[in-house]
C-alpha cells in the first residue's frame, strides 16, 4: 500500500513530495500561490494556498508536510472567501494601472483576480505613487506593484548568492529594494533578471527598448540590422501557442516577421557564436600550452560581472573572447558597413536576446569602439513578441524565411550555445580532431548535457585528460570558485551560465514557471543542431571567409584580437568610505583600505600609525584620513592611497614620506 | 565627544570581539549604535563587507527593528511611554506638549541643535508610575505636561 492523501474526496498517492501543495498540484489542481517556487525555499507569506485539513483546520499547503491518510479540502466556502479577501487586500495596496502595465496578461495577480471572480475591491486604495527605478538598462523596478512575496529576494540570495534586493522596514511600511534604498545601478545586481521572471506582478520587469527600435525603423536615413540569439527560437513560439515547433521553423518565422517590420537585414547570432568558439578554442589551446588554466567561459555577462565584483583573483581566467553578442556588435559596426556598402553612421544595430544582462553588456565600456557602443539596442524575446503583436502579424501563420548572408549561416555548434553545456560541447567539437567511425558529430560529446547545476566531465583529448565543469546558477559558481581556491577542485575548462538551464531559461524569455518548458526549449536547440548540415564551428565557410577577408586569416591574429577580444576589470562593490579625520574632509586625502584582504593584513596598524604621525606633526587640519572599503588591489594588500596614488604593502616610512611630499 | 578615529577603532574592536561572525549581526549593530548613537550608512556598508553579508540584508535588519536608528540622534533621548496605562493617563498630551516645546513633529524627531530626540515607546514596564517618561535612562514617573516641560528646561540649563 502506497502513501496517499484524500484531496476533495479523491485518493492521490504520493512518495517524496515535500509538502501537500506539490501533491495537490500533482492531482491537477492549480492551487494559487505567489510566494511558492519549487526551486526556492518555502516562505509561506502569501496565504493563498490555504486548504482545510480534517482534524488540523485551515493550513497553508506549501508549508504542511504530507502524512498518509490526510483528508484535504481545497475549495470550502471558508477558504474561497479567504482567498478572495487576500486578493482584495493586495489589490487595495496595488497600482492597478493594468492596461498600461508591461506584465498585463502574464501577471499572476491579474490572473487570480479574474480566476477568483473578484468584482469589487471593498478596501480603499492606499498606494502612494513612487518613482520608477530606471537606473539600469536591464531592469525597471516599480514598487507600487510589489506584493511582498519575496520571490525576487530569495532567488537573488538562494540561487544567485548576490542578495542585491532585500526587505526594508516592517509591517505596513515594508518594501523590497536594494540596500540603503538606493537605485539598482548602485547595488551588486549582476542583471541576470531572474527576479523579473519570478516576480508575479510587474514590480520588476525587463527594461523595454521597443520604442527606440520602432523609431530607428521609421527613420528613412537609417538601415537597421538585427540578429537573433540561439535561445530565442526555442521560446518565441510559446507566446503564440505554437508547441513543439522546430527551431528552424520558429527562426524562419522570426525572420519573416522582422523583414515585415522593416529591418534591412536579419542575421543569426549563432553565426558569431561559431566565431566565439573558434576564437575561444584557440585561446584554450594556447592556455593549455602555457598551463594558464582553468579557462572560464565569458559568454554570460552576469557571470562576468559576478567574477569582476566578487572574485577579482579569477579575472585572469575569464576568456578574453567577446561573447557572441559582443562579436556580432564588432562585426556589424566595423565590418558590415564595408560588406553592405552602408555608411557606419547610417547603420543601426539591434540584437534580440533571451537575456536582460545583455542589455547591460551592450553598454559595457570595454566593448565600445572609441567610446561608441557597437550595439545600439538590445531587445528580449518578450519584447520581440510585443513587437510582433504590435505589428498585427499573425506569427503562427507566417511562412518561414531564410536569414541574410553572410551572418545568417551557422553550424549546429552555434545553435546549442543557448543551453547549459552548449558552449562546452561546441568547444570540444572544435578541438577534437577526429571522430570515431559511424558516430554522429552532433552526439559525440552529448555527455556534457544535463539538468544539474554543477556537472563534471573528464575526457581524453589532445593527448591528455581534460577536466571540465559545467555550471548554472551563480551560487553554484560561487561554491566551485571557493573550492578552486582551496584546490579541492581542479579543472581545465569551466563553463558558467547564470540562469538555470542556461540562456534558454533567461529572464528575457517568455515567462515560464515549470521545468518542463525549460527542458523542451533545450530539446528544440539540440534537435535544431541535428537537422543542420554542419556541426563543427570551424567548418562554417562564412566564418572562414570573414577571417580571411577581414580578421587576419586565422583565430588569434592581431586583427582578431582587436575586433573579437575584450578585457575585464575589478568592479568595486562599495562606494562608501568612513571619515577618520574630524576636519570636514579638508586637506590631503589619505585612504586606508579596510577591505577584507587588507584588514587581515594589518590596515588597523597602518591607520594607527598615520593618525599618530599626523598628530605628532601637528597637521591634523591639512590631512583628510578616511577608511575605504576596498581600493581594488587585494592581491597586494594592505594598501594605502595618498593623494590619488595607491601604495601597496607600505612601510611606515614610505607613508610618512608620501604624506610629507603632499604637505610641502 | 569621541573623535571619528576613536569611534572607528571601537567598530573594529566590536567586530573582533564577535570574531567577524555573521550570525552575531544584531549584537554587533547594537554595540555600534551605542558608539555612534545611530547607524551611519558607511559603517553599515563596512559591516556588510567585513562580515561578508550582502548590504541589502544588513540594511533590512537595521530597518526592521525600531531600536535601530539610521538618522543621527540628539544628545539627550526622551522616551515617552504610550503603553495602555500611560495612554489612559493622557501620555499623548505630554507628547504634544514636548513636541510644541521642542518644535518637533511625528516625522521630525530630533531638534535642530541636536540636543534632544523625542521618541514614543510602547511600554516601559513602569505602569504603576504612569504616565512615565525616560530621559537618558533616568525614569520620571507621574508626569504632567508642565512637569515635562520644566524637566526639559532644567536639562537645557
Amino acid at each position: 500500500m502506497g502513501k496517499y492523501l484524500i484531496i476533495n474526496g479523491i485518493k492521490v498517492f504520493f512518495d517524496n513530495e515535500k509538502n501537500i501543495l506539490e501533491v495537490i498540484r500533482k492531482a491537477k489542481i492549480e492551487l494559487p500561490t505567489f510566494c511558492y517556487h519549487s526551486e526556492l525555499s518555502t516562505y509561506g507569506s502569501c496565504r493563498l494556498c490555504m486548504v482545510e485539513v480534517e482534524n488540523m483546520g485551515i493550513t497553508p499547503a506549501c508549508s504542511t508536510p504530507c502524512s498518509s491518510g490526510m483528508i484535504i479540502n481545497t475549495n470550502t466556502e471558508k477558504i474561497i472567501n479567504m482567498r478572495k479577501i487576500v486578493i482584495e487586500l493586495l489589490l487595495a495596496n496595488h497600482d492597478r494601472e493594468c492596461t498600461t502595465c508591461q506584465k498585463s496578461q502574464s501577471c499572476k495577480l491579474q490572473t487570480l483576480a479574474r480566476r477568483l471572480g473578484i468584482e469589487t475591491v471593498r478596501f480603499k486604495n492606499v498606494t502612494h505613487k513612487t518613482d520608477k527605478d530606471l537606473s539600469t538598462y536591464a531592469l525597471v523596478r516599480e514598487q507600487d506593484k510589489c506584493v511582498l512575496c519575496g520571490d525576487c529576494v530569495r532567488f537573488c540570495d538562494e540561487i544567485q548568492s548576490i542578495g542585491a534586493l532585500g526587505f526594508v522596514n516592517r509591517g505596513s511600511k515594508s518594501v523590497v529594494c536594494p540596500s540603503f534604498g538606493k537605485d539598482l545601478e548602485l547595488s551588486e545586481c549582476v542583471y541576470c533578471g531572474q527576479c523579473s521572471r519570478v516576480c508575479p506582478t510587474g514590480a520588476i520587469i525587463p527594461r523595454s527598448e521597443v520604442r527606440e527600435v520602432w523609431k530607428a525603423l521609421s527613420d528613412k536615413n537609417k538601415k537597421v540590422i538585427v540578429a537573433i540569439a540561439p535561445a530565442v527560437r526555442a521560446a518565441i513560439g510559446e507566446v503564440f501557442g505554437l508547441v513543439n515547433e522546430s527551431g528552424a521553423r520558429a527562426a524562419g518565422r522570426v525572420v519573416t516577421a522582422l523583414k515585415n517590420m522593416g529591418f534591412y537585414k536579419v542575421f543569426d547570432v549563432s553565426f558569431t557564436a561559431d566565431m566565439t568558439i573558434v576564437e575561444e578554442a584557440n585561446e584554450f589551446l594556447e592556455r593549455l600550452k602555457e598551463d594558464n588554466i582553468p579557462l572560464f567561459t565569458s559568454c554570460c555577462p552576469a557571470w562576468v560581472k559576478f567574477v569582476e565584483q566578487y572574485y577579482p583573483e579569477f579575472i585572469k581566467n575569464l576568456s578574453t573572447c567577446r561573447s557572441p553578442q559582443g562579436m556580432y556588435g564588432a562585426v556589424a559596426k566595423r565590418i558590415m558597413p564595408k560588406i553592405l556598402g552602408v555608411k557606419k553612421e547610417d547603420l543601426v544595430v539591434v540584437s534580440i536576446m533571451p537575456c536582460t544582462a545583455k542589455k547591460y553588456e551592450a553598454r559595457r565600456k570595454e566593448l565600445a569602439d572609441n567610446g561608441e557602443v557597437d550595439i545600439d539596442y538590445v531587445i528580449t524575446t518578450q519584447e520581440l513578441a510585443m513587437m510582433i503583436e504590435e505589428s498585427g502579424l499573425r506569427f503562427q501563420d507566417l511562412e518561414p524565411y531564410a536569414f541574410n548572408m553572410p551572418l545568417g549561416f551557422k553550424t549546429g555548434a552555434g545553435v546549442i550555445f543557448g543551453n547549459s553545456g552548449g558552449v562546452t560541447e561546441a568547444v570540444l567539437r572544435n578541438v577534437a580532431s577526429s571522430i570515431a567511425d559511424g558516430q554522429d558529430e552532433s552526439e559525440q560529446f552529448s555527455f556534457v548535457r544535463g539538468d544539474n547545476g554543477i556537472r563534471e566531465a573528464t575526457i581524453n583529448l589532445l593527448g591528455r585528460e581534460l577536466k571540465i565543469a559545467i555550471i548554472y546558477g551563480l551560487k553554484n559558481a560561487r561554491q566551485v570558485l571557493r573550492e578552486l581556491k582551496t584546490e579541492k577542485r581542479k579543472y581545465d575548462f569551466v563553463e558558467v551560465m547564470a540562469c538555470p538551464g542556461g540562456c534558454v531559461g533567461g529572464a528575457g524569455q517568455p515567462i515560464y514557471n515549470d521545468l518542463v518548458t525549460r527542458q523542451n526549449r533545450a530539446k528544440v536547440l539540440y534537435e535544431n543542431d541535428k537537422t543542420l548540415e554542419l556541426h563543427k564551428p570551424q567548418d562554417n565557410p562564412y566564418v572562414q571567409k570573414l577571417y580571411n577577408d577581414y580578421l587576419g586569416g586565422a583565430p588569434g591574429s592581431t586583427k582578431a584580437h582587436e575586433y573579437l577580444h575584450t578585457h575585464y576589470k575589478y568592479k568595486k562593490r562599495y562606494k562608501e568610505s568612513v571619515a577618520i579625520s574630524d576636519n570636514d574632509n579638508k586637506g590631503v586625502e589619505v585612504n586606508v583600505c579596510f577591505g577584507n584582504h587588507c584588514m587581515k593584513r594589518g590596515s588597523k596598524d597602518i591607520l594607527k600609525h598615520i593618525v599618530e604621525y599626523v598628530e605628532s606633526k601637528k597637521c591634523k587640519d591639512k590631512v583628510n584620513i578616511a577608511a575605504s572599503i576596498c581600493l581594488e588591489k587585494c592581491f597586494s594588500a594592505p594598501n594605502v592611497k595618498v593623494a590619488g596614488t595607491t601604495i601597496s604593502k607600505p612601510s611606515d616610512k614610505v607613508i610618512e614620506e608620501a604624506v610629507d611630499k603632499e604637505l610641502k | 565627544m569621541k573623535s571619528n578615529y576613536e569611534k572607528f577603532k571601537s567598530v573594529c574592536s566590536i567586530l573582533e570581539e564577535y570574531s567577524f561572525d555573521k550570525s552575531k549581526l544584531i549584537p554587533i549593530l547594537q554595540a555600534i549604535q551605542e558608539e555612534y548613537k545611530y547607524l551611519p550608512q558607511e559603517i553599515l556598508a563596512f559591516i556588510s563587507s567585513a562580515l561578508n553579508i550582502s548590504p541589502a540584508k544588513v540594511y533590512g535588519v537595521a530597518t526592521f527593528y525600531s531600536h535601530f536608528s539610521l538618522t543621527p540622534k540628539g544628545k539627550h533621548i526622551i522616551r515617552v511611554c504610550d503603553g495602555t496605562a500611560c495612554h489612559v493617563k493622557k501620555s499623548s498630551s505630554i507628547i504634544e506638549a514636548l513636541r510644541k516645546k521642542l518644535n518637533l513633529s511625528e516625522s521630525e524627531r530630533t531638534t535642530e541643535d541636536m540636543l534632544f530626540t523625542l521618541e514614543t515607546v510602547a511600554c516601559l514596564g513602569a505602569c504603576g508610575l504612569a504616565p512615565v517618561l525616560v530621559v537618558d535612562d533616568k525614569v520620571y514617573g507621574q508626569m504632567t505636561e508642565s512637569k515635562a516641560v520644566t524637566l526639559i528646561e532644567q536639562i537645557k540649563g
